[in-house]
């Protein structure tokens, strides 16, 4: 295999597997940026995924090709109001953020399931009739070295994954919104002082946690999975927090970080045709993401610091 | 007095939400909640076969809920219970498997062996908690997926069969026939006996011993225990390493006490999560751990009966644990709420 060849399998595979965690990483970095530590986003991928799996199936007939898409939309609405679970639990009834998390999470696999089973009278679903396509640009594709990279064979969502984490980096540091979000989570009672309303703004940062959470979780399925079981979201929430921490809890920190991951996973299965890369066993290329994240948050490869309020409820009148 | 009774109450209503708004799930997805419940509490309280199994699945869950609940009066947070417990398994299965001892020795080294194995799982995020002051929440669930991938790999590696371990030596076994004769040859093992050894000793260890006080000093307030001249960080790493030796523990005894082997696993067993959930719902107390570990157990095995899946889907039942851990985690709305219904009953 030539080091072109490489290049041709591994850079569509990497967009292939990241382009969800960069989804449910960036849900990540609202959330935490306004001081709400988030690990449900395991249980909004597992909800955005459900969904969407489930409108496939049933409307494709209905819209044809422009299911997968509608599917994304579906998921987003009902996992940003899961979302709003752990907004109120964790915002307005000052509960443990990390309870409310794994509460949730516990909620969202038997839910899911319970509805999968509750329609389909199995544990899996069917695999869904519509799912996205590979693309390929007409002209640019033709393009020598980039064209095969990645002009051909992509998916529309990586490259509006990718386009996503740029617009959150805007909102986040550009805008008044992202200033007031990140005022909010490093000291929330200084952004109230200055007119900010604490709750109001951690509300809006869950739900677009949860509306990014249910996308990563619904293009996980519509390209990768195609069908949804207890399995389909089992751990990829987590690679996506470790891409956030990793990413230091910046939007573009996150999605490369998520890219790297996607990296990792990707070689895992399609490292086995690459020389130099099947040596390595399998089982170290699984748990790198982790390791690294443990090593960042150690400090060992530049220090992740964490918004200061991150975790604290907010208390009106309290220093 | 009153704060003893709302202690009381707040995990009992909790659990009674839990059931409510379980049971309009189920009535909102059409399915007969009342014969559904009628059918779970039937398989749960008229069975002996169940109530076999249901000893069996509190097992684990009790030395789950034992380990959260350790580093919790520390001021900590186990989210690794899981991980440890796999690795708990793994040297448990291990030891079991490859060294010949009489049975004497055989089980109660295997047992250390495994709480060993686990209080290396979790000495890590201890130490770097202590040292780096690294949270321990991020550390512990990134810790968790390394235990699930390493004891695959071990396994595929270093067992014969590639994808199962060999059986553990009947030595090592925790299987008591005497107690399947009695509930008509379910899964039950000597195991529930070294939970129960441990429920005393960990309330032993909290309660009435210097270095427990420590331990729940360090919890409560770092700068007190500071002052006090505690050391915090040696305690961390104490707290986080032991709460993994009893997190490994539930390991062995699931592992070996169940079936005696380990598989290659595509994701985790849930123990440890569960543990979580039941330290929250016992309140951290040892006790309060025993009913927990007992009623989860309960609801885990009865919805898994024949009888009650004929109604509705199993699952039901975990949606009503998600439930009961997140109003346990908003128990401040229920405590204000208990307490309003209290002092307005006082006042009449």
């Amino acid at each position: 295999m030539s080091f072109l060849d490489i290049l041709y399998t591994v850079i569509p595979a990497l967009f292939f597997y990241s382009a969800p965690l960069i989804y449910t990483a960036l849900g990540g970095v609202f959330s935490e940026r306004s001081g709400v530590v988030n690990i449900a986003l395991e249980g909004l991928m597992m909800i955005g995924a459900c969904t969407a799996v489930i409108f496939n199936l049933t409307f494709a007939e209905t819209f044809g090709n422009a299911t997968p898409w509608l599917a994304l939309i579906v998921a987003m609405v009902i996992a940003g109001l899961f979302s709003l679970l752990h907004a109120l639990a964790s915002v307005s009834f000052r509960a443990d953020q990390v309870v409310s998390g794994v509460a949730l999470n516990m909620i969202a696999l038997a839910l899911t399931l319970f509805v999968v089973k509750s329609l389909y009278g199995a544990g899996q679903t069917e695999t869904i009739a519509v799912p996205f396509s590979k693309q390929g640009i007409p002209l640019l594709k033709k393009i020598p070295l980039l064209g095969e990279t990645i002009f051909n064979n992509f998916y529309w969502t990586s490259w509006i994954a990718i386009a996503v984490a740029i617009v959150a980096w805007i909102v986040l540091l550009k805008t008044p919104f992202g200033l007031r979000l990140r005022a909010v989570g490093e000291h929330p009672a200084a952004a109230e002082t200055q007119g900010i309303n604490v709750i109001k703004t951690r509300y809006l940062a869950i739900l677009i946690s949860g509306i990014l959470g249910g996308l990563g979780g619904a293009v996980y399925v519509n390209t990768i999975s195609l069908d949804y079981s207890f399995t389909t979201i089992s751990g990829q929430g987590f690679i996506a927090l470790a891409a956030m921490i990793f990413g230091k809890w910046h939007p573009l920190g996150a999605m490369g970080a998520a890219l790297f991951f996607g990296l990792a996973q990707s070689l895992g299965v399609v490292g086995s045709l690459i020389p130099g890369i099947k040596e390595i066993p399998n089982y170290y290329l699984l748990i790198f993401p982790y390791v690294l994240t443990i090593l960042a948050l150690s400090g060992v490869i530049g220090r992740s610091e964490a918004p200061s309020a991150l975790g604290v409820p907010y208390v009106k009148g309290k220093r | 007095m009153k704060s003893k009774i709302i202690g009381i109450l707040i995990p009992i209503s909790a659990v009674i939400l839990g059931l409510i708004v379980g049971a309009v799930v189920m009535l909102v997805s059409g399915y007969d909640f009342i014969a559904g419940y009628a059918a779970l509490a039937n398989s749960i309280f008229n069975d002996l076969y169940n109530l076999g199994e249901i000893v069996r699945k509190a097992t684990p869950l009790i030395c789950a809920g034992l380990a959260v609940a350790f580093a919790f009066r520390s001021g900590l947070f186990n989210i690794g219970a899981e991980g440890q417990f796999i690795m708990g398994s793994i040297a448990a299965v291990w030891f079991g498997t490859s060294v010949d001892l009489p049975r004497l020795f055989h089980v109660p080294m295997m047992i250390l062996v495994a709480m060993l194995a686990g209080a290396f799982w979790g000495f890590i995020p201890g130490i770097l908690k202590a040292t780096l002051k690294v949270h321990e929440v991020v550390v512990t669930i990134m810790m968790n997926f390394i235990a699930l991938q390493t004891a695959n790999y071990l396994i595929w590696n270093f067992a014969e069969a590639r994808d199962r371990t060999a059986d553990v030596l009947d030595s090592a076994s925790l299987q008591a026939q005497w107690l399947r004769d009695l509930t008509g040859n379910s899964s039950i093992h000597g195991g529930i006996f070294i939970a129960f050894l441990f429920v005393v000793i960990v309330w032993f260890f909290m309660e009435k011993t210097k270095w427990g006080y420590e331990l729940r000093t360090v919890g409560l307030n770092q700068d007190a225990a500071k002052y006090a001249g505690i050391g915090v960080k040696r305690n961390i790493v104490y707290a986080l390493t032991i709460s993994g030796a009893l997190a490994g523990l539930a390991g062995a005894l699931e592992t070996i006490g169940g079936f005696g082997y380990m598989t290659i696993a595509s994701g985790f067993s849930g123990v440890g999560f569960d543990g979580l959930a039941v330290a929250l719902l016992g309140s951290n107390q040892p006790l309060g751990i025993l009913f927990a570990a007992f009623l989860f157990a309960a609801l885990k095995i009865g919805s898994t009966s024949y009888n009650f899946t004929l109604i509705a889907p199993t699952e039901v039942v975990e949606i009503v644990i998600g439930l009961i851990i997140f109003f346990m985690a908003i128990y401040q709305v229920i405590r204000l709420f208990l307490e309003r219904i209290i002092s307005r009953g006082s006042k009449k």
